[in-house]
């Protein structure tokens, strides 16, 4: 966990005299990468120390979208907060929304009907499969490959249109609520889902095929931004980043909430190239691992929702008797796992309508932070990669 | 391991130094001493029976009335290998740190679990706690020049900002806290 100090110091620049008489003088160059550049997924600032080609620092600078989320947390009741935990990780409203309502249903007490649990891991699920598939297609975006961006979307597309019907909304759904959900699913909405599950899983294949196994994309991810177990333990990396470097590790099978113990399924894990049609030069840890959990993600989220069709019962979707909600003098701290990893959030309660502190820990915030550590060492066009295989939303990191 | 097991270790391995422990909140964590916390947190990251390998959170929260700052750790341990130990492990546990509100400092962890960094700049950041040894305790969210610390319950919000205006042509809508 200890951290090496990079010497880069080519034997040349010793002898300045020497060096500028030579073919190449280099020396070292401050580089700004960000706030508006495309391939760092919002308002993030790179800051890049290079020698050349070689990036002897790469030094993270957010905030550029912070909106102190929390302060209004304290404000606001968990009702009124809902639509503000969407603007989080703008990717995955449906995630955030269901992280907010547990941490707040656990703190007062509330139960939740059983057919709105079940609407709940579907739609959490499904978010899941949108968000995997945008960080598939921008991916390949920075790596150069247009046409996955656009398979992607026409996907994502179709989820988008389930949700429309569901909640009205197509990014910032608050549809997930405290108590369950505030709609009950429309008419037909079911048979539309396996319609679109039976369209959408021959796909993966297909993006393996375009993307994944691709020899310029693999050339360019795999054996890049290695990250070791203990690394991504120590800098706190969650969700696919901790997989992708062989941490079997899934808040959904190691610590279920909600229902997820119901279910079956695999979590997909980083593994060492030249097996399993995997490419050799794969090492665990590395971009491309990271970004192949994803995939293989989106295969399991399928399995989930097949199932959750399959059992979920008639009923109410929400929690009818709520009235007057009073957060009691007592704080709680649940994390569920997001598409981008663990998501956290801690409310204290002082017996009012009103949370005395809500805290929200992204996992995108803990997810760059690595990039120095990472970062050092690279080339240049290797930065784009690894902040691309995070799969960052600056939203959360900033909130 | 539960978090009664894991209180009961530390109170023998440290004694004094767990001030309080309080098992039957919605969270359970113990209070510890902060000039003992760094020796408190390297037990929990390497005692075997501990193992809290992921740092997850730290939560800072103002106590005005008591005139006092917060902090609160939340650990995971992540089984590494297999065999017998890994069902054992998997537990989680919170520590609450407890300092001045005129003077908050303290020690910072960010040795022990490198992501400690980030979010011990946030907590001063928000919060203005200040930890001692941590290697660059700068604002991280907000810009440099920000005054005050936003997440205290007595912040009084800018009303102007590089020439910005902080009210609108509608009233200043002051905050609950």
């Amino acid at each position: 966990m200890g951290e090496v100090a990079f010497e880069s110091k080519p034997d040349v620049l010793m002898d300045l005299e020497k060096a500028s008489q030579g073919d190449v003088r280099t020396e070292e160059m401050l580089v700004n990468m960000g706030p508006q550049h495309p391939a760092t997924h919002g308002v993030l600032r790179v800051v890049l120390r290079t020698d050349g080609e070689l990036v002897l620092e790469a030094v993270p600078h957010i905030g550029y979208l912070h909106r102190c989320a929390e302060k209004i947390g304290e404000n606001v009741q968990p009702y009124q907060y809902i639509p503000y935990t969407d603007r989080m990780d703008y990717l995955a409203g449906m995630n955030n929304n269901q992280a907010y309502a547990l941490a707040v249903e656990k703190l007062a007490g509330v139960e939740v009907p059983e057919r709105g649990k079940y609407i709940r891991v579907i739609f959490a699920e499904l978010n899941r499969i949108a968000s995997h598939l945008v960080a598939f297609g921008t991916y390949g975006l920075d790596m150069g490959a247009f046409t996955p961006f656009l398979y992607a979307f026409r996907e994502r597309e179709m989820i988008l249109d389930l949700f429309e019907s569901a909640c009205g909304a197509r990014l910032t759904y608050s549809y997930l609520t405290v108590g369950g959900a505030h709609d009950d699913l429309p008419d037909r909405f079911l048979e539309v889902l396996i319609e679109f599950l039976d369209y959408f899983e021959p796909k993966v294949p297909e993006y393996n095929q375009l993307l994944s196994f691709n020899h310029i994309f693999v050339k360019r991810t795999a054996g890049v931004g290695v990250v070791s177990a203990e690394d991504a333990m120590g800098w706190g990396l969650t969700g696919p980043c901790l997989r992708g470097s062989g941490v079997n590790w899934d808040l959904r099978k190691s610590a279920p909430y909600e229902i997820y113990d119901r279910f079956e399924f695999d979590v997909p894990l980083g593994v060492d190239g030249g097996t399993d049609g995997i490419p050799s030069s794969v090492v665990v840890g590395d971009c491309w691992s990271r970004y192949f959990v994803r995939v293989l993600e989106m295969q399991q989220s399928c399995r989930i929702i097949r199932q959750a069709i399959e059992q979920i019962p008639d009923g109410d979707h929400i929690n009818k008797k709520l009235k007057n909600l009073k957060m009691p003098a007592d704080e709680v701290y649940v994390e569920i796992e997001n598409p981008r990893g663990q998501l956290g959030f801690y409310v204290q309660g002082d017996g009012s309508a009103i949370p005395s502190r809500v805290k929200a820990r992204g996992p995108s915030f803990c997810n760059i932070s690595i990039l120095n550590h990472v970062g050092r060492g690279c080339l240049l066009a290797d930065i784009p990669a690894i902040v691309g295989s995070t799969d960052i939303v600056m939203g959360e990191v900033d909130r | 391991m539960t978090s009664e097991e894991i209180s009961d270790i530390l109170r023998d391995t440290f004694g004094e130094a767990i001030t309080d422990s309080v098992m039957d909140a919605g969270r359970p964590y113990v209070v510890v001493d902060p000039a003992k916390w760094q020796d408190v947190a390297a037990f929990l990251r390497d005692d075997p029976r501990m193992r809290f390998n992921m740092l997850q959170c730290i939560t800072s929260i103002d106590l005005l009335e008591e005139n006092q700052l917060a902090a609160i750790y939340d650990f995971f341990s992540i089984p590494t290998d297999t065999g017998a130990e890994v069902a054992k492990m998997r537990h989680h546990f919170a520590v609450r740190l407890v300092t001045d509100r005129d003077n908050p400092h303290l020690p910072t962890v960010s040795h022990l679990w490198p992501t400690a960094d980030w979010h011990e700049r946030e907590a001063f950041d928000m919060m203005g706690i200040i930890f001692d040894g941590h290697p660059q305790l700068e604002r991280i969210l907000c810009p440099d020049d920000w005054e005050g610390y936003p997440l205290r319950k007595d912040y009084e919000f800018p009303l102007e900002y590089h020439g910005i205006p902080g009210t609108t042509e509608y009233e200043l809508t002051n905050p609950r806290h």
